[in-house]
């Protein structure tokens, strides 16, 4: 058995409407802990409704690399814009 | 070498080195799974660290006098102060695990003294207007240290200074009411306030650290962006934002230098024993055996606890 308890990283929902935000990380010896734990360490003013929080290790991610090829599809694509679309001034509500 | 993995790896190197200095010189954060050099990981690694356990070792000189708060009142205020510095703690611990440092091994560090914390902490709080000299002038002192990290180049440690600045006002502010309501009291309770200030003033100038002409590795931090000023210029505007809440609180800071110079627009101030700070910091304060005992046994006697928790985890399968 690993002497450390594992990593956990804490998302919290600020106020109904808002999407859950990562918010930090903390130890704990499982998700019930993990939760409590997050609870007392990042809501002690009030600043979440609703607390996510998810094993460290079970997160996939991108590489950091902002200029990966992996981002590459979206990079050519303007036309996914509004703003590339020219259409007469005096049209209204568009 | 002609292997081509290995020159692979020279222009990695190179294409991240280029790239780091592209972010700091953009003034844009460096975050976790960047390239970084290894001298800018172990810089931050050690200074996350070390105010991590400021935190940490910061509970115990104010969490002494929670069963002795003279009110319902100021023990709840007190025990919830202590309660943000052991978060402060534990945000900074887990920005230091971003870099890949081992929590477990943190806190070893800090037990066998590898790893260091504020020399303030290593004095003790003798009386209750302790407690409010603390909170308003080690607590602002950590404040002007504090509130440039939250733009340092490091992007978990910048936010985790985010939310620590939000809470150590209520900390300072705690602090300056709970004196502002001695010095209305009785002549012993003004007295109490006085001495009080006159043994933390020098210690809390000296947590700005040694003068910038003997703090080696202060330009390397500042042209990293980790630091964004220099340990004169935050402990001048400490002094500066100081003096007049002293005027307003009726105490005399024990300083015969300190006086208003209106050319240079700013307070001159005397100099800190310096000698003093590096005794401390080296382990010969008033209390740092105390400190680290105190953390150690807490430590050890959690022990039961934390492998009871693995132990119940384990069992239903997580």
């Amino acid at each position: 058995m690993a002497e450390e308890w594992p990593l956990f990283e804490v998302f919290l929902r600020g106020r109904r409407g808002l999407n859950h935000v990562h918010v930090g990380s903390l130890r704990a010896a499982d998700a019930r802990m993990a939760l409590t734990h997050a609870r007392d360490l990042y809501t002690r003013r009030n600043e979440g409704v609703s607390i996510w929080v998810v094993r460290s290790a079970d997160v996939t991610a991108s590489s950091p690399d902002e200029r990966d090829p992996f981002f590459e599809p979206s990079g050519d694509k303007v036309y996914r814009h509004p703003t590339f679309y020219d259409i007469p001034d005096d049209v209204p509500h568009i | 070498m002609v292997d081509g993995r290995r020159h692979g790896d020279d222009e990695e190197f190179a294409e991240g080195r280029a790239r780091f200095e592209e972010t700091i010189a953009a003034d844009r954060r460096v975050e976790p799974r960047d390239w970084m050099p290894e001298a800018y990981r172990a810089t931050l690694v050690r200074q996350i660290a070390q105010h991590a356990h400021s935190e940490i070792i910061g509970m115990q000189p104010e969490g002494e006098w929670i069963t002795r708060a003279p009110s319902l009142r100021r023990k709840a205020i007190l025990w919830a102060k202590v309660q943000d510095e052991a978060g402060h703690g534990l945000y900074l611990y887990g920005a230091a695990e971003t870099l890949g440092a081992d929590r477990a091994e943190l806190t070893r560090a800090l037990l066998e003294g590898r790893q260091k914390y504020s020399s303030i902490f290593n004095y003790p709080t003798l009386t209750f207007a302790d407690v409010g000299v603390i909170g308003w002038l080690v607590d602002g002192a950590a404040i002007c240290n504090q509130v440039p990290l939250c733009r340092t180049s490091y992007g978990p440690y910048a936010r985790a200074m985010v939310r620590v600045c939000k809470e150590e006002s209520f900390h300072q502010r705690q602090g300056f009411e709970l004196l502002w309501t001695m010095v209305r009291g009785t002549e012993a309770q003004r007295a109490m306030v006085q001495d009080a200030v006159d043994r933390w003033w020098w210690p809390t100038l000296m947590m700005f650290g040694p003068p910038d002409a003997a703090s080696p590795n202060s330009a390397r931090s500042m042209a990293w962006r980790v630091k964004r000023h220099s340990n004169d210029e935050l402990r001048q505007r400490f002094v500066d934002m100081t003096v007049p809440q002293a005027e307003r609180l009726g105490v005399t800071l024990p300083d015969e230098r300190l006086r208003w110079n209106p050319e240079r627009g700013h307070y001159d101030f005397g100099a800190p024993d310096f000698a003093e700070l590096a005794r401390v910091i080296a382990g010969d304060g008033p209390c740092n055996a105390e400190r680290v005992r105190r953390r150690a046994a807490a430590h050890e006697e959690g022990a039961w606890v934390r492998a009871a928790a693995r132990a119940h985890a384990a069992r239903r399968g997580e």
